[in-house]
Order: C-alpha cells, then sequence, then structure tokens
C-alpha cells in the first residue's frame, strides 16, 4: 500500500519527465502543464488524495507528491526555455540582413570652409581672453582711414582699392575700424577679435573682390611688444597644429608702430622651398604692430597710460594654407562638390 | 623697385653673398622679394669692331663684313643687318658661342662663302625685347673683350618691395645708405663736383605756391648734342632695372632719379617762353601731357608754367609741347621739392602714376635738388657736350620741410618693446641711421636727417632701433589670460548653434557676395531701393543686397547646371538697404529636389513648402519660444501667391518662406520647384534661459480626434481653438493627418489630431476626459462650423 502509493508518484513523474523532454513545441508544453499541475491536473490529483490516507501514510506521500511536483514544474521551467531560445533561433535565422545596406533618413550638412577657420580662430583666441566684436561693413571714411591715421592723401589709400557709396561713405576695406569704434565704446583695458567681411574693388586670380579677415586688439597698461609676439607665435602655433618657425619682419601700417609682418615656416615644405611659399621656405601670414599713439589720439585712449597691441589676418589665406584650397575664387562659388569636403 | 647688386655694390659693398644681404634688408623691413641672376652670356661672345663692308657676290641682302676680334687676323662674316656699318662695334658670336636660344656657331658656308661667326641684335643675346637691326655698342669699346666684361652682365636683381613710409629708399642711394647702417659698412657715393657756369644763359624762376614748391633748382644747357648715344654703362643699369633709353637726356634724368631718388625733367628750352612759375592751375587752363593726355584743370592744380601758361604737371609729367626731340639743341633741367600731399592728391584725381610722382608723394630729399642737378649736368656735359649756365635756384626756406629734434627716453624703450637695448647700441643705431644724436640726463634728443619723412616722434624712433636690433632680439612673452570681456549671455542663441540646426538637417553653408546683380534682386525685392556702389567691379555686382535670396539663388544655379539635382544651401549674413540705415543680419535658405538624399529605403518625394517650414521651425524651437512664431499666409513679388507666407514672432515681422514665384524660377534656368525662406536672425538669437516646471507623476490618456472644417479654415485656428476648449488639462495636441477626398463635402476637409490629457495632481478618470472632449467638440461645431468625422 505505502509502497504502491509512492510508486504511482514515481511512475506519473517518469512519464511526464519523458512527455517533457519530448514535447515539440510551447503548445505541446502547455498542454502537459495543464495535464499534469494544471487545477484537475494528474498530480494535483494525487495531492488532493494525500488528505484521504491515514495519517502515518500522509507525511511521505505529501513529501513525495510536492517534490515531483517541484522537479516537474522545474522541468517545464527548463523545457520552456530551451523551446523559447530554439524558436528565437529560428527566428532569427529567418531575419538575418544585409548590414552593409546603407542606412536610413537625411545627410548631413557642414560649414563653409571660412566659416570653419573663424570658429577656430575664435576659439584659440577666447582661451586667451579675447571677445569677438562686430562692426559695420558699410563705414564711414573716419572710421576706415582717419582714426587709424591714413589722411586722405596718403599713399597708403592707393593701395586698398575702395569701394565708394558716396564721398564719405566706403565699404570697409579691412576690419581694423572695429579697433576704432570698440575703442571709442569701452574703457581698457580690453581684448578683442572681430572678424568679418571686408571688400577691395581688385578681382584677379589672387583676390576677390569680397574677403574676410580677424581684427585682433588689446589694450593695457602693461602690454608690449613682446606680449604681441607671444600671443601670435602661440596662435599660429594652435591653429596649424604644429611647432612651427614664425618671425617678425619689420613692416609698415599707418595705425601700428613698430609694425611686423608675421611669416611661418612653410606648411607644405617645412620651409624647404617650393611652389607655395615660392621658394622662399616662408609663408606671409598676417601683419601687426603695436597701435600708433595717433590712433589712441583719435579713439580717447591716454596714450601716456596705456599701450596696445593690434593684428590683422586674411581668413582665405589661413584656410587656403591649412586645407591646401589651391584657388581663392572657389570660396565663393560655392559649389557643393567642394563644400562637402568641409562637412 | 628692382636694385641692380652690382650697381648697388660700388656704392656699398659688405662682405654678405647676395641671398644674406637680401635677408639683412628683409629683415630690417626692406622686403626683397625675388632675387634673379641675369643672363650670362657664352664666352665666346665678344666685341667686334666692324672694318669693311662688301656686298656678298652671289646674295643682293646680305654683306661680307671684315671684323677685328682683337685677334691677330680679322673674321670674315656674313651679316643681312640693315645697320652694319664700317667703324661701328657689335657683338659677334665667334665659332662654338652657344646663344641664349641653344644655337651653337659653327663655321658655316653661306651661298659659297664662308663666315666665321655671327654679328648678333639685342633679341638674339636676351638683352633685348625687340630690336631692329645688330646691337650697337660703345664706340670704345675694346675688340675682343668679352661681352659679358664690356657690359658687366653678371648681375643679381633684387626686388625691392617698398613700404609707403619709406620713400627714402626708392634710389641706389638710399638703400645704400640703409645697407651701411645695417652693416656698419662705409658707403662710398660716386664724386659729384660742381660744374661752373660757362654761359649766361638762364630762365627765372618764380615760386608762386611756395607751400606746395619750397625750392625749384632749373639751370640752361645749352648747345648739346641730341644724336649722342647714351653710353652701354647707362643703358645696362637703366634696362636692367625696367627703363627703356629714350634720348641721351631722358636717359640722364632717368639715371640721376634711380641713383640719387630726385625725379628730374629737361624742357626743350626753345619751347619754353620768358621765366618759369611753379604755381596753382586755373581753371579752364589746359595742358597736353607727353603722353598726349589733355587735361582741362580744375583749377588748383600744381603746374609749371612759362609766360604762355602751363608746361608740365608738377612732380607727375612734362607737357608735350615743352618736350625735347632729337631736333632740339638747347634745354632746361628741373630738380625740385614738391609737397607729397600735392603730387597724391593731384596723381590721384586725374589717375596718372609716374615713376616721379610716385617718389613725391613718399617724400623727397628736400635738401637734394642741388646735387642732383650738378649730377646731371656733369652726365650730360660728358656725354653730349653742351654749355652750362647758372644754377637759378628758388628757394622759400620757411616751407621747406624740416625735421624737429624728437626726445627719446631710453625707459620708453622697453615699456613698449618688452625688451631692454643696451644705451650704447641705441646711441649708435641711431648714428648710423644719419641721425644727429644728442645724450641728455633720461636718453636722446634726435634730430633725424632730411630725407626721414617718417620720424617725428618718440615711437618712431623707438621702432628704428627695434628694427634694425631685429625683431628677432625680442622675447615673446607666453600671454596670460585675463577676463577683459564678458561672456555671452545664456539668452543669446549662439550663431554657431544656429548653424549646426541647419547642417544637422542636410544644409550646407554658403557665404556669397555682399553685392548682386541689380536686376535679380530688383525682381526679387522692387520696392526697396538698394545701396548702389559708385565703382563696382561689374555691373552684376553692383548693389548692396537687400535679401540673401539673389546670391543664394544664384549659388544654386551655379549647382543646378553641375548637374546637382538636390541642393539646400543657407547663409548668415548682412543685408543692406538705403531705407533702413542699419545693417540686418538675416538667416536665408534656399531648396530644391528631392527630400531625402538618394536611397533605398525611403519613397522618392520632391521638397515642399512644409519641409522647408519644418525646418526653420527647428530654429524656432532653439528660442524656447517656439509658441511664439507664426505664419501668415501673405504676397511677396518672388514667391508663388499662394504658397508663401509672413513669418511673425509676436506681432513683428521677422521674415519670409514660400515657393519661388515660376518665372524667376524659369529664369535661373531651373526645371524643379525651388523653396526659400528667409528670417531675421536676431529673431532666433533672442531666447530664453530654461525654467524647470514640474513633470506630472500621474498617467496620461491619449484621444484621437478627427474634424471635418470647411477648406477656408486654417489649421493653424483649428488648433487655437482645441487647445483653448481642451483648457489645462490638455498637456499635448498633435496634428497627425490632413484628409481629402471620398465620403468628405469637396469644399472641406478632415483634420485629425491627437491630444494627450494629464494633470499635475491627479490621475484624470474617463469621465473627466469625456467631459473635455465634449467641450472641445462643441467649441469646435459652434465657432468653426465642424463636425465629428466617424
Amino acid at each position: 500500500m505505502d509502497n504502491s502509493e509512492l510508486n504511482d508518484i514515481d511512475g506519473l513523474r517518469g512519464t511526464a519527465e519523458a512527455a517533457i523532454s519530448a514535447a515539440a513545441d510551447e503548445a505541446a508544453l502547455e498542454q502537459l502543464r495543464v495535464h499534469y499541475l494544471g487545477k484537475k491536473g494528474a498530480l494535483t490529483e494525487q495531492l488532493k488524495r494525500v488528505g484521504g490516507l491515514p495519517p502515518e501514510q500522509r507525511r511521505s506521500v505529501g513529501q513525495a507528491v510536492n517534490a515531483a511536483k517541484q522537479s516537474l514544474e522545474n522541468r517545464f521551467r527548463e523545457r520552456r526555455e530551451s523551446l523559447q531560445t530554439e524558436s528565437e533561433a529560428a527566428r532569427s535565422a529567418a531575419e538575418v540582413i544585409d548590414v552593409t545596406l546603407p542606412g536610413r533618413g537625411t545627410g548631413l550638412g557642414g560649414p563653409h570652409p571660412i566659416t570653419r577657420t573663424l570658429q577656430r580662430v575664435e576659439a584659440i583666441f577666447g582661451q586667451l581672453g579675447f571677445g569677438v566684436a562686430e562692426g559695420p561693413e558699410i563705414e564711414d571714411d573716419f572710421h576706415n582711414f582717419e582714426a587709424l591715421n591714413i589722411p586722405l592723401d596718403h599713399p597708403a589709400r592707393a593701395m586698398h582699392d575702395t569701394f565708394y557709396i558716396d564721398e564719405h561713405t566706403l565699404l570697409r576695406t579691412h576690419t581694423s575700424p572695429v579697433q576704432i569704434r570698440y575703442m571709442l565704446e569701452n574703457p581698457p583695458p580690453l581684448r578683442i577679435i572681430a572678424p568679418g567681411r571686408v571688400y577691395r574693388c581688385d578681382s584677379d586670380v589672387t583676390h576677390t573682390a569680397m574677403f574676410h579677415q580677424v581684427e585682433g586688439l588689446a589694450v593695457d597698461e602693461s602690454t608690449t611688444f613682446a606680449d604681441l609676439k607671444g600671443v601670435l607665435i602661440h596662435f599660429v602655433r594652435e591653429f596649424f597644429e604644429a611647432d612651427l618657425k614664425v618671425r617678425f619682419r619689420p613692416s609698415y601700417f599707418p595705425f601700428t608702430e613698430p609694425s611686423a609682418e608675421v611669416d611661418i615656416s612653410c606648411v607644405f615644405c617645412s620651409g624647404e622651398g617650393c611652389r607655395v611659399c615660392q621658394r622662399t621656405g616662408w609663408l606671409e601670414i598676417l601683419g601687426c604692430g603695436m597701435v600708433h599713439p595717433e590712433v589712441f589720439r583719435h579713439t580717447g585712449v591716454d596714450a601716456e597710460r596705456f599701450r596696445g597691441y593690434a593684428f590683422g589676418m586674411g581668413v582665405e589665406r589661413l584656410t587656403m594654407l591649412r586645407y591646401g584650397v589651391d584657388d581663392l575664387r572657389l570660396f565663393f562659388d560655392n559649389d557643393l562638390d567642394m563644400l562637402r569636403q568641409f562637412r | 623697385m628692382i636694385i641692380s647688386e652690382q650697381w648697388l655694390r660700388t656704392w656699398v659693398d659688405p662682405r654678405l653673398s647676395t641671398a644674406e644681404l637680401a635677408s639683412r634688408l628683409t629683415m630690417a623691413g626692406l622686403q626683397i622679394g625675388a632675387v634673379t641672376a641675369t643672363n650670362v652670356l657664352h664666352s665666346k661672345v665678344v666685341v667686334g669692331e666692324v672694318l669693311k663692308v662688301e656686298p656678298h657676290p652671289r646674295a643682293d641682302r646680305l654683306q661680307l663684313c671684315t671684323v677685328n676680334v682683337g685677334r691677330s687676323r680679322a673674321l670674315r662674316i656674313v651679316c643681312g643687318a640693315p645697320n652694319v656699318a664700317p667703324g661701328c662695334k657689335v657683338p659677334t658670336a665667334l665659332i662654338g658661342a652657344a646663344l641664349p636660344n641653344g644655337t651653337v656657331i659653327t663655321k658655316s658656308r653661306i651661298r659659297d662663302v664662308v663666315s666665321s661667326g655671327i654679328l648678333c641684335s639685342g633679341t638674339e643675346l636676351g638683352l633685348d625685347d625687340s630690336s631692329d637691326g645688330l646691337l650697337i655698342l660703345d664706340i670704345d669699346a675694346k675688340p675682343g673683350l668679352e661681352l659679358n666684361t664690356h657690359l658687366q652682365l653678371d648681375d643679381r636683381l633684387l626686388d625691392l618691395e617698398l613700404t609707403p613710409n619709406r620713400g627714402d629708399c626708392l634710389s641706389i642711394a638710399g638703400v645704400a645708405r640703409e645697407v651701411g647702417a645695417l652693416t656698419a659698412v662705409k658707403v662710398s657715393a660716386p664724386a659729384i663736383r660742381p660744374q661752373r657756369a660757362r654761359s649766361k644763359s638762364k630762365r627765372p624762376v618764380r615760386l608762386a605756391a611756395p607751400l606746395d614748391c619750397p625750392r625749384y633748382v632749373g639751370r640752361a644747357i645749352e648747345n648739346i648734342d641730341m644724336q649722342a648715344r647714351t653710353p652701354d654703362w647707362m643703358r645696362q643699369r637703366l634696362t636692367r632695372v625696367g627703363v627703356r633709353p629714350i634720348n641721351v637726356v631722358v636717359d640722364v634724368t632717368n639715371y640721376v632719379m634711380l641713383e640719387l631718388g630726385q625725379p628730374m625733367h629737361a624742357f626743350d628750352l626753345d619751347a619754353v617762353h620768358g621765366g618759369i612759375v611753379v604755381r596753382h592751375a586755373k581753371q579752364a587752363e589746359g595742358l597736353t601731357l607727353l603722353d598726349e593726355t589733355a587735361l582741362d584743370f580744375a583749377g588748383g592744380e600744381l603746374i609749371i608754367a612759362d609766360k604762355r601758361g602751363p608746361i608740365a604737371l608738377a612732380g607727375i609729367m612734362g607737357g608735350l609741347y615743352s618736350a625735347i626731340n632729337d631736333q632740339s639743341r638747347s634745354i632746361v633741367l628741373e630738380a625740385a621739392y614738391f609737397r607729397p600731399g600735392i603730387v597724391a592728391a593731384t596723381a590721384r584725381r586725374l589717375g596718372l602714376q609716374t615713376d616721379a610722382s610716385h617718389r613725391f608723394e613718399r617724400g623727397v630729399d628736400p635738401s637734394g635738388q642741388r646735387l642732383a642737378m650738378e649730377r646731371a649736368t656733369g652726365l650730360l656735359l660728358s656725354i653730349c657736350g653742351g654749355v652750362a649756365g647758372p644754377i637759378v635756384a628758388a628757394e622759400d626756406r620757411s616751407h621747406l620741410p624740416h625735421r624737429r629734434p624728437v626726445r627719446l627716453n631710453y625707459r620708453h624703450i622697453e615699456r613698449l618693446l618688452g625688451a631692454k637695448v643696451p644705451a650704447a647700441r641705441v646711441d649708435s643705431i641711431l648714428r648710423r641711421l644719419g641721425m644727429t644724436v644728442r645724450r641728455g640726463p633720461a636718453g636722446w634728443r634726435v634730430t633725424p636727417p632730411a630725407y626721414r619723412f617718417d620720424i617725428s616722434a618718440e615711437h618712431d624712433l623707438i621702432e628704428e632701433v627695434a628694427r634694425v636690433q631685429g625683431y628677432d632680439q625680442i622675447p615673446d612673452r607666453v600671454p596670460a589670460v585675463s577676463a577683459t570681456h564678458r561672456t555671452p549671455s545664456e539668452q543669446r542663441v549662439a550663431d554657431g548653434l544656429i548653424r549646426e540646426t541647419l547642417m544637422g538637417r542636410d544644409y550646407f553653408e554658403a557665404i556669397t557676395y555682399s553685392f548682386v546683380d541689380p536686376e535679380l534682386q530688383s525682381r526679387i525685392e522692387p520696392t526697396i531701393k538698394a545701396t548702389a556702389l559708385t565703382n563696382p567691379i561689374a555691373s552684376n555686382l553692383a548693389v548692396m543686397r537687400t535679401s540673401l535670396w539673389p546670391g543664394l539663388l544664384q549659388a544654386l544655379a551655379h549647382n543646378y547646371r553641375r548637374q546637382q539635382r538636390r541642393i539646400r544651401l543657407f547663409e548668415l549674413g548682412n543685408v543692406f538697404a538705403r531705407q533702413a540705415a542699419a545693417e540686418l543680419a538675416l538667416i536665408g535658405g534656399v531648396v530644391t529636389g528631392s527630400v531625402w538624399p538618394e536611397q533605398w529605403g525611403l519613397e522618392r518625394r520632391d521638397v515642399d513648402f512644409y519641409d522647408i517650414k519644418g525646418d526653420f521651425e527647428a530654429l524656432f524651437a532653439l528660442t524656447g519660444e517656439a509658441d511664439e512664431f507664426a505664419f501668415k499666409a501673405a504676397k511677396h513679388p518672388a514667391l508663388q501667391a499662394g504658397q508663401c507666407a509672413r513669418i511673425q514672432r509676436g506681432r513683428k515681422h521677422v521674415g519670409w518662406i514660400g515657393r519661388l514665384e515660376p518665372a524667376l524660377q524659369r529664369r535661373l534656368d531651373i526645371d524643379a520647384p525651388i523653396f526659400v525662406c528667409e528670417l531675421h536672425a536676431d529673431a532666433i538669437q533672442s531666447g530664453r534661459r530654461p525654467q524647470f516646471s514640474p513633470t506630472s507623476r500621474y498617467p496620461a490618456t491619449r484621444r484621437d480626434l478627427a474634424v471635418v472644417v470647411d477648406e477656408s479654415v486654417s489649421a493653424e485656428i483649428l488648433l487655437k481653438t482645441v487647445r483653448q476648449a481642451g483648457g489645462r488639462s490638455l498637456r499635448k495636441l498633435e496634428l497627425f493627418d490632413v484628409y481629402r477626398g471620398e465620403s468628405i463635402d469637396s469644399r472641406r476637409k478632415s483634420l485629425t489630431f491627437s491630444l494627450t490629457f494629464q494633470e499635475l495632481s491627479r490621475t484624470l478618470n474617463e469621465s473627466d476626459i469625456e467631459n473635455i472632449m465634449t467641450r472641445i467638440q462643441q467649441s469646435v461645431q459652434n465657432k468653426l462650423g465642424g463636425e465629428l468625422r466617424s
């Protein structure tokens, strides 16, 4: 009696286990689960019957039934997981795609190369505490020339090829008038750069009637030519990400004195001499100098107390050198084949 | 300015190679550009003396010459040049000589006569650009002498790129002076002796405009031989620096200008009537210049006149009538000082630039006129004879520029440069530059030489010290950061972010010219008067843009012509209008072609109004105040009626959007629809600092609502009505379908919305939502005649 109950349970369990292993899919397995463990399942029935057993048997049969139930539940779970894994694997196998097909959606545009250069210039000078200032592109004679110590019959005027609107109004020929406007409105100390469009009525292979410059200005009580050198050497090395040789060559601008042109060792031939640097090994890259006292006079800055330096650079030139663009005129064609290269 | 190194070294000869000399000058502010070696001839090209010229026995146009080349036996050479004559000296290429064009001279037989070399023209030797016969050499050239030696051909030409402040270096003398100062090598000028007057011939000179011409030196020379030939050494020096020999008088005046920097002029004495007056021109006076330009004076130009009227435009060009020619017998030489400003003003106004005006504008040594006159006289008398009269010098000393002493404080040098220069070094630099230097307690009192127009204040002297010492001697100081400028407010939307947003939506940035085609512009904005340039570079770049569209559309057309079919460009830039004084920054965009780049997974579709609208709405979102922007159907001359809207932020007009009008599109030669947009940049730049508001913890409920309304009811008003009726609980309202067609009246349309309801403080139950939905339905029905679509 005792043993026969227990044998029945074992038998049931054995049959069930075999059926579980043989179940072909999740639906068949669920049927089996209902058959054995459901409300009216075989094992559940067994458990119900335990209450009717003599008390001395109840304990051992009860334990056996529970153990079998526990074991079957585990089997069901394991089998279910394994069947799921199998069916997922089968589905995945059916869903293999060509991962090399191109992705979908819109494309990505990009900035104009001039903007790219300007952003870099602004970032480098920003790190040094230079803010960005702006000024009008239609200027007057005073800000573009007079206040920059370029009076009417100065030979430097002839070099500027100015576009005129009327006798006193013109398109700015450089970004230097921003210096004047800024100094008239802001007391020193100050440090600014002024990027923008400038215009000269000159057009050939190496000149376009419109181009971009970045002006720089720093004024305080202790600034010197040595600071100017330090700032600009830092700038060109950061901009080109190279330990370039830099030389300051005496030059002349009416609004600075002493004045200098800055040359860097050629970025194409490392100073060996090539077509771009005209075999000199040097590239002229910007002009600079100490602010001329006459400019301070025009802007009401106390030249006894303050000194300053200023610099100006051509953005197209920087862009051409940095990215190897070999024709200035390409910048204003806005050809997509070119623009895509600066994404 | 081209400088002959050979000529320069006759004045000052430092122990430096050409490259070292060029570098020394460059690094002192006298930039040397290209250095070119002159062509040196083969050593077998020599001076030949033509002894005899006989006709060639078998050829009419050839001659048989007997030529002495310094050997015991003369050579027989066949020659076809018209100007060969017995007694002349000509370049002779001997057997074995190679000419610059590669030809090697061999013994050759020309029509049965053996020729032992050839006689050469200037072009054959690469010495002249054109020539009409043999190159005739000095009559006293030594037969057999290598031509290289006779013409001193072994030279290097330095291209000196002078800055406008250094007019004092526009001569051999000036550059030599600078080299002497830089290298501490003595400068030795050629001896210039005063020429005694041997006649009494002279013309009186009166200075009637002493401010503009405070010194005028004249001298008459009679009975010169205009046929005399400018000697080879002078011709060489002139041609080498780009000055063409003309005649002996012009050559000498040019030579003196190149040598000493003093421009000179020669008048035909017989064409100068009475005395010379330097005065301002009167209105209605005129003058025909040497180059045959006829001038009508406005009045006030500085001129040289005789008793009949103007004979030269002072410092710029002489007149045709008084010019010397081959028949001239006597001349008057002029060496004057003209004020730079007057020459610059006149030259600029008349658009005349000459070697003389270039020098006068930059300042000619006011003390150099007599020296130049003596130099020119001496050269002329030695070349073409003549009898010199006395020098006539008119001067007004009170108007002559004179250099005031300048104080130089020793401490100020370091204060400006950031580097110490030893006092003794400063002292020696200034002295070497020709300054008169007096030591004082704190520094120096320095008087610059007369020719240094650029030195009038202390910083001018500091620059001199710095450049002669070398900028490389000044240290570079690592810059310290200082907070002198303010960080832009967080309320400002940075231009960079605006660009990024459009770039992220597949736009490329363009930069187009600020001046545009007036015709295209007025087609786009006929009511706005554009600012015109008085001197445009081209007629299609003649007015300042009032819109970004002309430039962007031209860029689009450029790409379309280059077979691009999907074009998306934007620009951020200023526009200029006469009516609004200020410059206005705009953001403009143009698109054409397919919405998506060509690809496999999305259906191809052309862009339409709503695509570009969406792109620019993304910019509204940057402000954090997208709700403030609105589109109002409107009309614009460049845009197609019915697909055009004005953009407003609040009540302010901030831009336009629409489809380009068909005729304009046709004019650009483009076959696909083009959509354009333009926004005032400041409408996007002024944003808002985000302010946090709490998010709800309670669940949201979504309902969809389809409403049928008349075509005339805009989406905007419908959305507004729904939003109002929905009240606070309606958290989100999206339009997701627009339908016309079957089952709907032809003058009506169906719009479908999704509505999301959520409260901050509680869960909305079913009846709450039903109530709101009913309110919305009633409102739509009552206000807009809308009915639910089942």
